[in-house]
């Protein structure tokens, strides 16, 4: 005799007790089959499950929005919302009209404004016909019932009506419109960065009341105790050095003889990127070559001199505990390794990221294509601030690296960030 | 106790052999489940840079391995002795947690020579019965090296072996080994870098008429992505691999070549700390039925299986087949019965040289750095008179001058004192070995069962070792150290200091893990354990990995032909087995 299997008798319950409460889930009509897919795709390209997953780490299924994660932005923690069709707490209420509303203006029914931490001025890009999709697809989504106190923004960014002088100021609501005179390539890979991807809000500052700095687009900046690297096209700084095809490479498999995808931009290569096709990956490629703005060209930097102090200091605590992987010459281990030589995260202005690697660690993003997932070990615990900072100014301008001196100060931020933050 | 819902197939252990089979079987689309007894570990989090390079704790306290509170063996020399535990570990170092022996070991990854498979046969044919020792139990393996050569191949470049082809398809290569069995192509990595200690070496060995050759190693000497995508970094020569994690990805293990493919695997689950106490058996004791285990809280399980692969290490297989009643017990009385049978170990021999005036920077090494030469391995020479079988491998490596085990200073050096201090101060630079890794036959009266008096924390019987080395190995030892002291005399070692093996073995100084036989392979349900997919001849749902499976141990380290088992063993299971679950898959 067999017993059944705990966890096939919990979901039967569970699912009766869906059916019983909620009635007939809303499913997909065989008609709409091609506008569903296109959603599926579409909530792919937007990266949707990294904010609205359940966060407990789970994103099978509807699972990936139940919402509950808490982002955090400067104004405070946002807890993102259910968005799986349920009719209490999720959008099951929710008309197709409503929908685009929400994604083209950042207004919710009703009438009350979204944040901007919900991308809606990237979303405002999409066509109505891709946001349908979208709609169309969720409504698929098995129902969750799973209520999220949405209200934890503190005061006086928890009143939602200031966001109608915010959408004034910096929201500008309307679809994405091809340039003519560019390939179709290029106008994909516009459309996906700039609308569902929305990459900016990420990689592009922003100003004191959090509206994009555009003088600066893609320039990257701090977020998140990380730091959201510069995507210009510049030399030093961005993806100047970076060919089409190695840009390609990192976004579908999250690493490249370069470089590896870790923090957040492990998430989006994991949930979002890696899953692209590979002709959205390179029309995203071929746009961040050629980008609609282009940022104000980066000064040119003078190297921290080899003969100052810390340079000295930094080089011998390198060679004890960096040299063994990332290799005497910062040309680390192609796919596995980052090479610190020439890197622009190593090199941006805010030394936040680099600070953050080397005193937290961090993990490589896993894809099925590269698997293997190889981690960073975490040495705050065993570097001081100073020679934390030695060693972060030695790999910022070592190698024909340029980037300003690391203090110990801001290892000593880093650390406190570290701890209330871990 | 409490069941648990069926799974296609348990697999006991999650060292090299359930990783390979784990990974196999899933994609051949089965549900299976792992059960390890000691903890997870994780490259990232327990190999850890800055904590992994520990002597202390890994390398003394032996922090990697299976605690003797945990389990342990109880050892005897002679079937008259009473057998004690073996309350600190000693000769050997049985591993412990996810990765198991595949974590600690030093990376020396090779293919047992043709003439092994078929022992009994090619001496018999070469030399007439008169070769065999006394009370010998020399069997043929059932599989030849060419069923096996593809299987070599698979788990070579699994690893991403560093090495260079001595035979690729019949064509002898320059710069290998030019005894070794054909191989199918060269190996996926060129050779680590040498060190001072293998240039001469070589030198000195060619000079002598040797073909020396880079012995094919597991630290790799270049980064290499495998066919499952995993990636490995090169090797740094930090010289802590034998006991140790590795922090750099260098040294292939389940870890750093398979888990992090099979642990995404939606058919794959592993629960650690969790220790099979038993295998289950259908009412007419025909057919397992699943494992029972207990959890790190003491709670029982029962998981039910329709296939149950032993995997765990070579003593531990072969203690839950006797105590679960796999097989029919090894009676070295009668010499009847096949499981605990053929219990073999590893006769190794060591020449240390030390020098005045050259400098080998030991501390700059690698578990697998090293030089071989291969005459005296195998039948690779003329036994002719010699009153021996089996040989050894001839190494000069540089693995590790780890700072409180490395202390080489001459015989009549104090044992500790000033004199000791500027011994070592005077020789830690500048002594240099060469060693041999030797065959070890197997014996009627070296054996394993269940001791009748010692019990484990679960109350199960001890496994009881009754094994010595004998003349014949002492014999073999003694000969191809012979060979090694003119190479070291040629290097210029101005102090030689020769230890060939001899008995009595003694369970107190590390000699090595190599331990073999139990649940051997053979061609014939009456004289081994095992057909030649590993699968047990009484009971076709249970197939034993390993060591276990060796009729004796060969002239080399065994994981190449342990992990070409596995493989072998997968591909019968994927292809055949599953077509017909349930029945042999040799006819006895």
């Amino acid at each position: 005799m067999r017993a059944p299997s705990p966890k096939a008798a919990l979901l039967a319950a569970a699912t009766g007790l869906a059916a019983l409460t909620l009635g007939p889930a809303p499913q997909a009509a065989p008609d709409n089959y091609d506008a569903v897919e296109r959603g599926r795709y579409l909530v792919t390209l937007g990266d949707c499950v990294a904010c609205h997953m359940n966060p407990n780490g789970n994103h099978e299924g509807a699972q990936g929005f139940v919402g509950g994660r808490p982002i955090e932005t400067p104004f405070g923690m946002i807890t993102t919302p259910n968005i799986t069709p349920d009719r209490g707490t999720g959008i099951g209420t929710w008309s197709e009209d409503e929908f685009y509303r929400a994604m083209h203006e950042g207004i919710r029914p009703g009438g009350a404004r979204l944040y901007p931490a919900f991308p809606y001025t990237y979303f405002t890009k999409m066509t109505r016909r891709d946001v349908d999709a979208v709609y169309a697809y969720l409504n698929t989504l098995e129902p969750i019932h799973n209520p999220v106190d949405r209200n934890t923004l503190p005061f006086p960014f928890n009143i939602r009506a200031s966001m109608l002088a915010w959408n004034g100021l910096f929201f500008e609501p309307g679809e994405f419109r091809p340039d003519p005179n560019r390939s179709p390539e290029w106008n994909r890979g516009a459309y996906i960065v700039e609308g569902p991807a929305h990459c900016g809000a990420c990689h592009t500052p922003k100003n004191m009341l959090g509206g994009d700095r555009n003088s600066q687009h893609f320039a990257g900046g701090p977020l998140q105790g990380w730091l959201a690297a510069s995507i210009t096209n510049d030399q030093r700084l961005g993806l100047g050095s970076w060919s089409v095809d190695e840009i390609v490479e990192y976004l579908k498999t999250g690493r490249n003889a370069r470089s590896a995808a870790s923090g957040p931009m492990a998430e989006v290569v994991e949930y979002s990127t890696g899953l692209m096709t590979d002709a959205d990956l390179r029309a995203i490629a071929v746009y961040l070559k050629e980008p609609s703005q282009e940022a104000t060209p980066a000064a040119a930097r003078t190297p921290v001199s080899g003969d100052d102090d810390r340079m000295k200091i930094g080089e011998a605590i390198y060679t004890d505990r960096c040299m063994a992987c990332h290799t005497g010459t910062g040309q680390g281990v192609p796919h596995m390794f980052p090479r610190l030589a020439g890197s622009q995260i190593v090199q941006q202005e805010g030394s936040e990221g680099v600070l953050r690697v080397v005193m937290q660690g961090v993990r490589a993003a896993y894809t099925p294509h590269a698997p293997t997932s190889p981690a960073m070990p975490a040495f705050a615990w065993r570097l001081n601030d100073d020679q934390v900072a030695a060693v972060t100014t030695y790999i910022r301008n070592a190698w024909g690296n340029a980037a300003p001196a690391v203090s110990a100060g801001d290892a000593a931020n880093m650390r406190r960030l570290l701890e209330n933050r871990p | 106790m409490r069941r648990l819902p069926r799974k296609d197939a348990v697999i006991v252990g999650l060292g090299w052999t359930g990783a390979i089979m784990g990974h196999e079987l899933c994609q051949a689309g089965l549900q299976v489940v792992a059960l390890e007894r000691g903890p997870w570990r994780d490259t990232a989090s327990d190999f850890n840079i800055g904590t992994a390079p520990d002597e202390l704790r890994y390398g003394i306290r032996n922090d990697l391995f299976v605690r003797p509170s945990q389990d342990c063996v109880t050892a005897r020399n002679t079937m008259d002795q009473v057998a004690l535990p073996i309350r600190r570990w000693g000769s050997f170092l049985p591993g412990n947690g996810v990765g198991g022996a595949g974590i600690h070991w030093n990376g020396h990854t090779w293919r047992f020579l043709p003439s092994d498979f078929n022992i009994r046969s090619h001496y018999l044919e070469r030399y007439g019965e008169g070769i065999f020792p006394e009370n010998h139990m020399i069997q043929d393996w059932g599989i030849s090296y060419d069923e096996l050569e593809p299987y070599y191949d698979k788990f070579e470049y699994l690893c991403g072996i560093s090495g260079t082809a001595g035979n690729v398809n019949g064509q002898i290569q320059p710069g290998g080994n030019p005894f070794e069995g054909w191989r199918q192509r060269g190996y996926p990595t060129p050779p680590l870098r040498m060190q001072h200690a293998q240039n001469m070496f070589t030198k000195a060995a060619t000079e002598l008429g040797f073909k020396p050759f880079p012995l094919p190693s597991a630290n790799l000497s270049q980064a290499y992505t495998n066919p499952l995508g995993v990636t490995q970094g090169p090797c740094t020569y930090c010289g802590f691999c034998e006991r140790f994690g590795c922090a750099n990805y260098s040294k292939s293990s389940a870890q750093t070549t398979i888990l992090p493919v099979l642990m995404r695997h939606p058919g794959f689950e592993a629960r650690v700390q969790c220790e099979v106490v038993r295998v289950l058996k259908s009412g007419d004791g025909k057919t397992a039925t699943g494992v029972v285990y207990v959890d790190e809280t003491g709670e029982e399980w029962e998981q039910p299986a329709d296939l149950v692969i032993l995997a765990a290490y070579q003593l531990w297989n072969v203690r839950l087949m006797l105590y679960s009643g796999i097989g029919r017990p090894y009676d070295p009385n009668s010499g009847e019965g096949v499981v605990g049978k053929n219990y073999a170990y590893q006769a190794n021999s060591a020449v240390n040289g030390f020098f005045d005036n050259q400098l080998f920077n030991s501390w700059a090494g690698a578990g697998s750095l090293g030089i071989t030469a291969d005459e005296y391995n195998g039948d690779n020479f003329d036994h002719t008179g010699l009153n021996f079988v089996g040989g050894a491998n001839i190494n000069c490596t540089t693995f590790h001058a780890r700072p409180i085990s490395a202390r080489p200073i001459p015989p009549g050096t104090p044992r500790w004192g000033s004199a000791w201090k500027k011994a070592t101060r005077d020789n830690y630079l500048t002594t240099q070995n060469i060693g041999s890794q030797g065959s070890n036959m197997s014996y009627r009266d070296c054996y394993l069962d269940l001791d009748p008096t010692y019990k484990d924390r679960l109350g199960r019987p001890l496994l009881r070792m009754t094994f010595d080395f004998k003349p014949n190995e002492e014999r073999m030892s003694a000969y191809v150290t012979s060979k090694m002291e003119p190479i070291m005399r040629a290097m210029g070692a101005k102090q030689i200091v020769s230890n060939p093996k001899k008995g009595p073995w003694s369970v107190v100084p590390y000699q090595t893990t190599h331990n073999t036989g139990g649940a051997i392979m053979g061609d014939n349900p009456r004289t081994s354990a095992v057909n030649k997919y590993l699968q047990v001849w009484d009971m076709p749902n249970v197939f034993v990995m390993g060591a276990s499976a060796f009729p004796q141990n060969a002239g080399y380290n065994p994981t190449g032909t342990v992990g070409a088992l596995t493989y072998h063993a997968a591909d019968a299971i994927t292809k055949q087995y599953l077509k017909n679950p349930g029945q042999p898959l040799v006819q006895a």
